[in-house]
């Protein structure tokens, strides 16, 4: 209701933010969720301040690209999905053949920029699957939903062949949301997730012995502390000391005597609950929930079926990365290595991340401009 | 176009999706309540048993050892000290490849097979992060030397700690003791919290019994450690309450003078104080360097220190039991005069017969001793009167008598592991070995053979008691102990025993006097040992026999081997009017008490009241 009564005044007015092509509601949440991030990330790397500054050029650098995204407008966008798509997925075979990485395979170096060609497929393969289910009837023929899921699995397994299941994870996740937001037959839905249990001890069978370890970890994080379990051990003391209030920002002793592990990136959300508590993580769940609702509601407003499929794809996802990364940090979920939305430290995941957003303005600005 | 625009039904579509979206943002809602449902388990239900989670990540306690007391002599001489040592010390999880590293080491400072089969065998006892010593007592050159390659020895560190040192190494080794390494035994007994820091503990004599005093309390500090374990602040401290330091009686100097004076004999030397039971100097040879064990002694050299026939590891001034032979004289002929038995002369024709037997006891002195009475017996040791004597007394009395010094039981001596040596009786025998008590029995136990042994601080305690006209005081080594703080000293009281009490009082001097002509008269049996000295000995030989004869064999002691021969046994006491010493010697296998047992005595004594050879 708030949403619809802010949309509408402004509607009235040809304000700035409609002139940029921005979503100002959305945008503040956004940046609102920055800022606390920053806080967080300032005490999480130990006052560090090189961290701050590195990471302000990124959010910076992100939500410039978020708005001149936002300037696109969804013809073009849809204009040039496949050839986007098809981008995608030639990379991701160049960087099974030359990419690089510890462990795994997922860099490619093109001399200035160093890239992960997962993050490309991260924003297309929803815009593929909402491209090719616009052209007909929804909800879709199963001859349709069968190329669907062919071009949902084919990224996926190149992503996971890396091996990233995390990335791979979130890639078949987005291309599942897109799927069930075209009106997919629940009948359908339900059978698939059935078969997907059935199949999940082939899933075993293909992983690599590190991911074994981490769900068998997840399983029993006690049984080996000095290993992966420590992570969730650790992460869940710093959670649970953390109590209703917290012990204060900076005042983090999980965090700040390195007890706790990756708690720049995966696992910030520990360092948070640690010294902001109950009350500090209803905060920033609030701030989440706003811009996913938000996001979800433009995509309902959205004209085409382009736009709305992609827009609710997007916001379903963001939701997904969030409730995977807190799921891990509180031992729900196995450890995947899935940082926390505009939170953690790091930058192809931040600039991906503002692109989805600016198409989602975009979708959302240029409605009226159309209707004009 | 036309066609696709039909079927495409944009309402019912946008409817679909706002369902669709629905579920969606329920769906989100009830996950996001499901994680928030997580959070309240952890933070609100289970938030105490995360805060103490977390502080015990980030406290850690490190015990402080308190440092050993210190053991003096009686004159503030230093016994036992603590050293600063440096050892250097591997703690295996942080050491890549063991092997390779020692191998490395050993190019640098030198370890020998015996610290390599130590250290591999504490690394299977000790858990893989604690601290273990492979070298200890580094040189200031092998310091130096590790420190410049310090950086390429992940996990080796060079460690300094207080070591216990005993400055006069073998001499007093069985009265002092030593410690070692704490060992699983010892583990099971000791209180594991106040021990907590402490890798070394008493393993004998002093340092063993006196071992709650000396070890002190430990202390403790609050660390705040980072997730390496690194130290970064220091909360709180309690620090460790120091052990006691104790003042012995011993005189480390007579110790080390009749340590030197006894030789090469294996044997013993006690010397107290009759007065109040100080014992001044307890020896026991062979001995051998304490300061070995405190480090670790090889297996190599600890075999051979355990299988040597000289048994050096046996403390005999309290553990070794030894006929008494003739040293008993002065005893059994109190307890005939006691019990006015010895009043009356006898003929001792070299031998001693009891009717209806055919066996002859015989004198040492082949030809015998004529006419003789009980001063004659004690000075010339004649065995015939003895053998009657006992006779008379018969072996009930004799028991009971001798059981008044202590003959037969443990004196009280304050270190561990005291035997009581035996002074057999009719229940004894037929306790211990289900048969009758023979009469030749008793002929024999008046003269210190047969069954009765005695330890080297039993006759020197008893020969106290003789000197004291019966006061009997319990032997103690410890003289006192620090008291808390700056307080003085406490002093350990001298314990006294229940009194040998005589019908008639005169008596005591009877035999004393007899036992001073032993020494001082022309025919005793010690006379050369009394000669010129400017104060007067009270004393008794003893020559015990080891290896029995044959009735009619001789006994020549060239002809019988090293260790079958007779040992040499003294007793004494001096000066002879107020006794401020009282003296027990054995020389295993010396052959007669009076030409090597009481020279050495007489030397020990003009050692301490005259201050000769100090």
């Amino acid at each position: 209701m708030i949403l619809d009564s802010y949309t509408a005044a402004n509607r009235r007015r040809y304000s700035l933010a409609d002139s940029l092509h921005i979503d100002a509601p959305l945008i503040i949440a956004l940046l609102l969720t920055a800022a606390l991030g920053l806080v967080i990330l300032y005490s999480a790397s130990n006052q560090n301040e090189d961290i701050i500054i590195r990471q302000l050029t990124r959010l910076a650098v992100a939500f410039g690209v978020m708005v001149l995204v936002a300037q696109i407008s969804p013809r073009q966008l849809r204009f040039w999905t496949p050839w986007l798509f098809a981008i995608g997925l030639v990379l991701l075979i160049a960087v099974l053949a030359f990419g690089e990485g510890k462990g795994a395979q997922r860099w490619l170096d093109f001399g200035l920029v160093r890239f992960q060609p997962s993050e490309i497929i991260k924003i297309t393969l929803p815009m593929i699957l909402a491209w090719y289910l616009a052209d007909a009837a929804l909800p879709p023929k199963p001859s349709r939903v069968i190329i669907c899921i062919i071009l949902i699995i084919l990224p996926t397994l190149l992503i996971a062949k890396q091996p990233d299941l995390g990335t791979s994870l979130v890639i078949a996740s987005s291309g599942i949301f897109v799927m069930l937001l075209s009106g997919i037959r629940w009948r359908f839905v339900f059978s698939a997730m059935f078969a997907a249990i059935a199949a999940a001890p082939l899933l075993w069978y293909f992983m690599h012995d590190y991911q074994r370890q981490r769900v068998l970890t997840f399983l029993n994080p006690e049984q080996d502390l000095l290993g992966s379990g420590w992570h969730i051990v650790q992460s869940k003391i710093a959670i649970g000391s953390g109590g209703v209030y917290g012990k204060g920002w900076l005042n983090g002793t999980q965090s700040h005597l390195e007890f706790l592990p990756e708690r720049s990136t995966d696992f910030i959300f520990a360092v948070y609950g640690e010294e902001f508590g109950l009350m500090g993580i209803l905060v920033l769940l609030t701030l989440y929930l706003f811009i996913i609702a938000r996001s979800l509601y433009i995509s309902t407003q959205a004209q085409d079926t382009f736009g709305r499929l992609v827009g609710g794809s997007i916001a379903i996802t963001f939701f997904f990365n969030i409730f995977v990364n807190i799921g891990m940090v509180t031992g729900l979920l196995p450890v995947v290595g899935l940082p926390l939305p505009l939170i953690s430290y790091g930058g192809t995941s931040m600039v991906t991340l503002m692109i989805a957003f600016g198409i989602l303005m975009s979708v959302h600005t240029h409605r009226k401009l159309l209707s004009q | 176009m036309l066609r696709k625009l039909q079927i495409k039904d944009h309402g019912s579509e946008t409817r679909l999706f706002k369902r669709r979206a629905i579920v969606a943002i329920v769906v989100i809602i009830m996950m996001m309540l499901g994680i928030v449902s997580r959070l309240i388990y952890l933070q609100i239900y289970n938030h105490q048993h995360f805060s103490t989670l977390s502080q015990k990540n980030r406290l850690k306690i490190v015990p402080l050892p308190p440092t050993r007391g210190l053991i003096y002599d009686r004159n503030g001489v230093i016994l036992a000290k603590n050293i600063p040592s440096f050892s250097l010390e591997l703690i295996p999880e942080q050491v890549k490849d063991l092997d390779n590293t020692l191998e490395r080491l050993s190019q640098l400072i030198s370890i020998s097979d015996s610290d390599r089969q130590h250290f591999k065998r504490l690394v299977k006892q000790k858990r893989r992060f604690q601290s273990i010593p492979l070298r200890y007592r580094l040189t200031e050159e092998e310091v130096a030397r590790f420190s410049v390659d310090r950086h390429l020895y992940k996990g080796v560190n060079i460690q300094a700690r207080l070591i216990r040192y005993y400055p006069f190494g073998k001499t007093g080794v069985h009265t002092i003791g030593y410690v070692g390494r704490i060992d699983a035994r010892e583990l099971q007994r000791i209180d594991p919290a106040n021990y907590s820091a402490t890798t070394h503990i008493g393993k004998l004599g002093i340092e063993r019994s006196y071992e709650d005093d000396l070890h002190g309390q430990v202390g403790y500090q609050q660390e705040e450690v980072n997730a390496q374990n690194r130290t970064l602040r220091i909360i709180d401290s309690t620090p460790p309450v120091a052990g006691r330091d104790l003042y012995l009686n011993i005189d480390i100097k007579l110790q080390n003078y009749a340590d030197k004076i006894l030789g090469d004999y294996r044997g013993s030397i006690v010397a107290m104080d009759p007065r109040n039971g100080e014992l001044l100097a307890l020896i026991s040879k062979p001995n051998y360097d304490p300061n070995q064990f405190v480090t670790g002694i090889g297996v190599k050299s600890y075999a051979a220190l355990r299988d040597s026939p000289d048994k050096p590891l046996f403390n005999r001034s309290i553990l070794g039991q030894y006929p008494p032979g003739s040293t008993v004289k002065p005893f059994i002929g109190l307890a005939g005069l006691d019990a006015d038995l010895a009043d009356s002369s006898l003929f001792c024709p070299g031998w001693f017969e009891l009717e209806g037997d055919e066996r002859r006891y015989r004198d040492w002195k082949k030809q015998g001793h004529g006419d003789t009475d009980l001063d004659k017996a004690i000075v010339q040791s004649c065995d015939v009167y003895f053998y009657e004597l006992a006779k008379k007394l018969r072996i009930t009395q004799m028991h009971k008598f001798m059981s008044l010094f202590g003959f037969g039981q443990k004196t009280g001596i304050d270190i561990i592991g005291e035997l009581p040596g035996l002074f057999p009786s009719r229940e004894w025998k037929r306790e211990k070995r289900g048969q009758a008590w023979f009469p030749g029995e008793t002929v024999i136990t008046g003269i210190g053979q047969g069954f009765t042994l005695t330890t080297p601080l039993q006759l020197a305690s008893a020969t106290a008691t003789l000197s004291m006209n019966g006061l009997h005081f319990r032997p103690t080594i410890v003289q006192s102990k620090q008291g808390d703080e700056d307080a003085e000293p406490i002093p350990v009281q001298p314990t006294r025993y229940k009194s040998v009490l005589l019908k008639s009082p005169q008596n005591w001097q009877t035999i004393k006097k007899s036992m001073l002509r032993v020494l001082h008269s022309p025919r005793g049996t010690a006379r050369s040992s009394g000669k010129d000295a400017p104060y007067k000995i009270a004393g008794k030989t003893g020559t015990a026999q080891v290896f029995g004869i044959a009735q009619d064999a001789e006994y020549n002691e060239e002809e019988i081997d090293l260790r079958l021969r007779d040992h040499s046994l003294f007793i004494a006491f001096a000066p002879f009017d107020k006794p401020t010493i009282a003296i027990a010697v054995i020389a295993e296998n010396g052959g007669s008490g009076g030409h090597v047992a009481a020279p050495i005595a007489r030397k020990v004594l003009d050692a301490h009241l005259l201050g000769k050879g100090l």
